[in-house]
């Protein structure tokens, strides 16, 4: 299981700002390592995103993307108090979700 | 003692299986869209993606910086001004794969979203936005790397 993600959801007027950093390594495939080999990609394919369970935003991703991920959004028609769940799933099918509540 | 040809159909039934095994998760995810990743440039990620010839737009904006350091972590935001976005796609031109990241918006989130992406080197950065009505619009910016980010 990979490490939690860190979720900051701050509300301004009448939406909220979402931020995510995620914890995984986004390896790319195109590395070698030390011995020559190629390093095998690993890296985060499907992000989503829900607001009070209902799903806002969905995202596909490649190996592209900085280890460590970051993401930003807006939500819309969010207060303070609502329930914002973000999960991702990488390519070796490992996934993760976290919750955060709107400050 | 085996012989050669007995060698021969165990490793073809051993290179069968694995290639089995390689294929489950993909079949599992067949949500990502492994065409659009694996476009060469941003016409074909575009038309992997389902979207017709896109068109450079003023009212899609690429936030991002002119020189990037370090080119593992170079943040981009893109956002669009028009209503009815259903897509933002970031790309970056001289990436071995051009796609970055595909974001699917509804109606409950704006139409503005940033991350970071490694960058190989100097290069062309594109927005895409997919409208509801079809088109295709985008913006593009040149990011300067000083150190790549895909190297070892």
């Amino acid at each position: 299981m990979a490490d939690p993600m860190r979720i900051r959801a701050q509300a301004a007027g009448d939406k909220a700002t979402v931020r995510v950093l995620m914890s995984h390594e986004m390896e790319t495939g195109q590395r070698k390592d030390s011995a020559g080999k190629p390093v095998p990609a690993w890296f985060i394919q499907e992000v989503s995103a829900s607001h009070n369970g209902k799903a806002v935003l969905s995202a596909q991703w490649g190996p592209a993307v900085s280890k460590n991920p970051f993401l930003q959004f807006t939500v819309k028609g969010a207060k303070a108090g609502d329930k914002i769940a973000v999960s991702w799933v990488d390519n070796k099918g490992d996934k993760r979700t976290d919750e955060a509540i709107v400050s | 003692m085996h012989t050669r040809r007995e060698l021969i159909s165990q490793a073809a039934a051993v290179a069968g299986l694995a290639a089995t095994v390689g294929m489950l998760p993909a079949a599992a995810q067949a949500a990502w869209s492994q065409a659009a990743f694996d476009a060469k440039s941003m016409a074909d990620a575009v038309k992997a993606l389902g979207g017709s010839a896109p068109a450079e737009s003023k009212d899609v904006t690429l936030t991002g910086p002119d020189i990037a350091e370090n080119g593992a972590v170079v943040p981009l935001a893109c956002a669009c001004a028009l209503p009815g976005v259903k897509r933002l796609a970031l790309l970056v031109e001289k990436n071995p794969n051009t796609l970055a990241a595909v974001f699917d918006l509804s109606d409950g989130v704006e139409s503005n979203v940033s991350t970071r992406v490694k960058m190989g080197q100097t290069s062309q950065v594109f927005a895409v936005a997919m409208m509801a009505d079809g088109k295709v619009l985008f913006a593009q910016k040149e990011v300067k790397v000083t150190l790549g980010g895909c190297g070892g």
